[in-house]
């Protein structure tokens, strides 16, 4: 018989919540672990893709849930590793927590100022109005030579030991757990900040603004502070990454990494964080693996997997399971 | 008494084509007035023109006495102002629940809080529920909008005003888009609003019209060409003439 799922009582559906959540982090600690395990002389790698994922948390935030159209994200990224990396290395803020601040600090700066312009348009020239912005802060790094060493990155940067005790190691093990705490202390806080009203609040904008403003509820103040929060992200993304590699190059700050991280999102589903999370694993293991095999012609290979997803999976990997579990409840 | 919607001399063109010409209307407390008006006459223009999403060429908008002709949307509503759509604006992958309840939180002043659920707000959710409940919706209360029938969904849709609280409400067409036998569940819910509140209707279905309203104004080609009573917009002549050209006229002399 076809019969709805009752509902619990509040306690039991708050229960639930908790549940989930504590799933959620018991998953990614798992991963982590096997990624430990599995790929003991990869931990760079791996640190990388954590930075990158922390780019498509953001991402997710004002596209997958908000449905703001950008091409530009990167911004956000690069702002955050260019001031962690501008500070460390010239300014003498080589605390690693002290350099998250200072990037996340940034990143919101350069969120404020990216949804300022973007937010002035809708759909597509939202798209346009974000590639230009990436393009000029891209151009800006590269003339500014003597404070971000152009197109030689900036190099220099010397972490001290975290907590002055857990030096950063030649093998990467201090870098990737402390990206991992770092991923999993922002996951957190992001499912916890969407669902409250002003996620809701964001979904609610995706689907309908009018309906928001007439509500009483400004639709670009929401948006805005959205996008404060997805610079945030971002910008600790840019500052782990400036904190691990030791460097921070042009390409952090590109259109490249803004579509990227977009295709990331793709894969793995919009609108939810485990979308973001499993879209970002399954892009760098895949580009990892099949540059490995074939240098040259990866990318056309990153495009099939794409296309692939899109046509068969529209609502991306995730998406994908989601409907498998739900068909089997649901004859 | 004293008139909560103050609407003077509203213009508003499009290019050449005029879609408010000096529409002036006032609506008192307790109001229950119906819109009505051929396809064209700028009913939703002037509805628009009154929330906000329009801006006016010229003339004045007042509520409860205050000018509010520069304020934006969002602003009126702050101050009273609710409306529903007449193709319903809802979210359709969230719940009827969410909806009341952000609407709740909005008058709370709590919508923009980025920690706690409303599903931990107990008097949110009660206040939900029981709005939910006066319009038989507890059964949707869980369901994704785009699982609840239309006709439901346009519940909703009062279902959301309702839970505004406004001082004056404005319904473009609530019962558009539903069977004619399911009108008569919009009609109940109509009839059990607040009765200090002002409404104005849009509305096509005349026997709706004149079992609603107290009071009917009549727009044609931008202009208000009638504000009387439902008896004596039957047998206007200026109305008879808008809605049927000369045609009437021309039957009736026959």
């Amino acid at each position: 018989m076809n019969v709805i799922p009752q509902r619990h009582g509040e306690a039991g559906l708050l229960d639930h919540e908790y549940v989930r959540d504590a799933i959620f982090v018991a998953a990614l600690l798992a991963a982590a672990y096997v990624g430990f395990l599995v790929m003991p002389n990869m931990l760079a790698l791996l640190t990388r893709m954590i930075s990158i994922m922390l780019l498509v948390l953001a991402l997710d935030l004002v596209t997958g849930y908000a449905g703001v159209a950008t091409l530009g994200h990167a911004t956000l990224f690069g702002a955050g590793a260019y001031a962690a990396g501008i500070g460390a290395s010239q300014y003498g803020v080589t605390d690693p927590l002290l350099m998250l601040a200072v990037g996340a600090a940034a990143g919101a700066v350069a969120g404020l100022v990216c949804g300022a312009v973007i937010l002035r348009g809708r759909g597509l020239t939202q798209l346009v109005l974000s590639i230009a912005i990436v393009q000029l802060a891209h151009e800006a790094a590269n003339k500014g030579s003597s404070i971000t060493g152009g197109s030689d990155g900036l190099s220099g940067i010397a972490p001290d030991p975290l907590f002055g005790m857990f030096r950063f190691d030649l093998f990467g093990r201090t870098a990737f757990w402390f990206a991992v705490a770092l991923v999993v202390l922002v996951v957190v806080a992001l499912r916890v900040v969407m669902r409250s009203p002003f996620g809701m609040l964001c979904r609610g904008i995706k689907e309908d603004p009018v309906r928001i403003q007439s509500m009483g509820i400004s639709v670009n103040g929401t948006l805005l502070r959205l996008y404060l929060i997805s610079g945030v992200v971002a910008g600790l993304g840019g500052a782990l990454s400036a904190i691990s590699t030791r460097v921070v190059g042009l390409d952090s700050l590109s259109f490249d990494l803004s579509a990227n991280a977009l295709v990331m999102l793709v894969l793995g589903g919009v609108g939810n964080l485990a979308g973001a999370v499993v879209g970002t694993v399954i892009f760098v293991l895949f580009e990892n693996q099949v540059s490995v095999i074939s240098p040259f012609h990866w990318l056309i290979l990153v495009g099939l997997l794409l296309v692939a997803v899109v046509l068969f999976a529209p609502s991306g990997v995730t998406g994908l399971f989601a409907r498998l579990f739900t068909t089997r409840q649901r004859p | 008494m004293t008139a909560l919607l103050e609407v003077t001399a509203l213009r508003k063109r499009f290019g050449g084509l005029v879609v408010a010409n000096d529409v002036s209307l006032s609506l008192a407390a307790g109001d229950r007035t119906a819109l009505i008006g051929p396809n064209g006459a700028g009913k939703t223009t002037l509805v628009n023109l009154i929330t906000g999403h329009l801006r006016p060429d010229g003339g004045r908008v007042a509520l409860a006495g205050d000018d509010i002709t520069r304020l934006g949307p969002t602003g009126r509503v702050h101050r009273g102002l609710a409306r529903s759509f007449q193709v319903t604006r809802l979210f359709p992958s969230m719940t009827a629940e969410e909806h009341v309840a952000l609407a709740l939180l909005q008058r709370a002043g709590k919508a923009e809080r980025m920690l706690g659920n409303y599903r931990r707000m107990p008097d949110i959710v009660e206040a939900a529920h029981a709005i939910l409940g006066e319009l038989d919706l507890l059964g949707d209360a869980q369901s994704a909008v785009r699982q609840i029938p239309y006709g439901r969904q346009r519940m909703l849709e009062i279902a959301i005003v309702k839970a505004m609280r406004p001082k004056v409400l404005l319904l473009d067409e609530p019962a558009a888009g539903i069977s004619h036998g399911d009108t008569h569940l919009i009609e109940a819910t109509i009839n059990n609003l607040d009765p200090g509140l002002a409404v104005l209707m849009i509305e096509h279905d005349m026997d709706f019209v004149f079992r609603f309203a107290r009071r009917v104004i009549v727009m044609a080609s931008g202009k208000v060409i009638f504000d009387g009573t439902p008896q004596e917009v039957q047998r206007s002549p200026e109305v008879r003439s808008a809605y049927l050209g000369s045609y009437a006229d021309d039957r009736g002399a026959a």
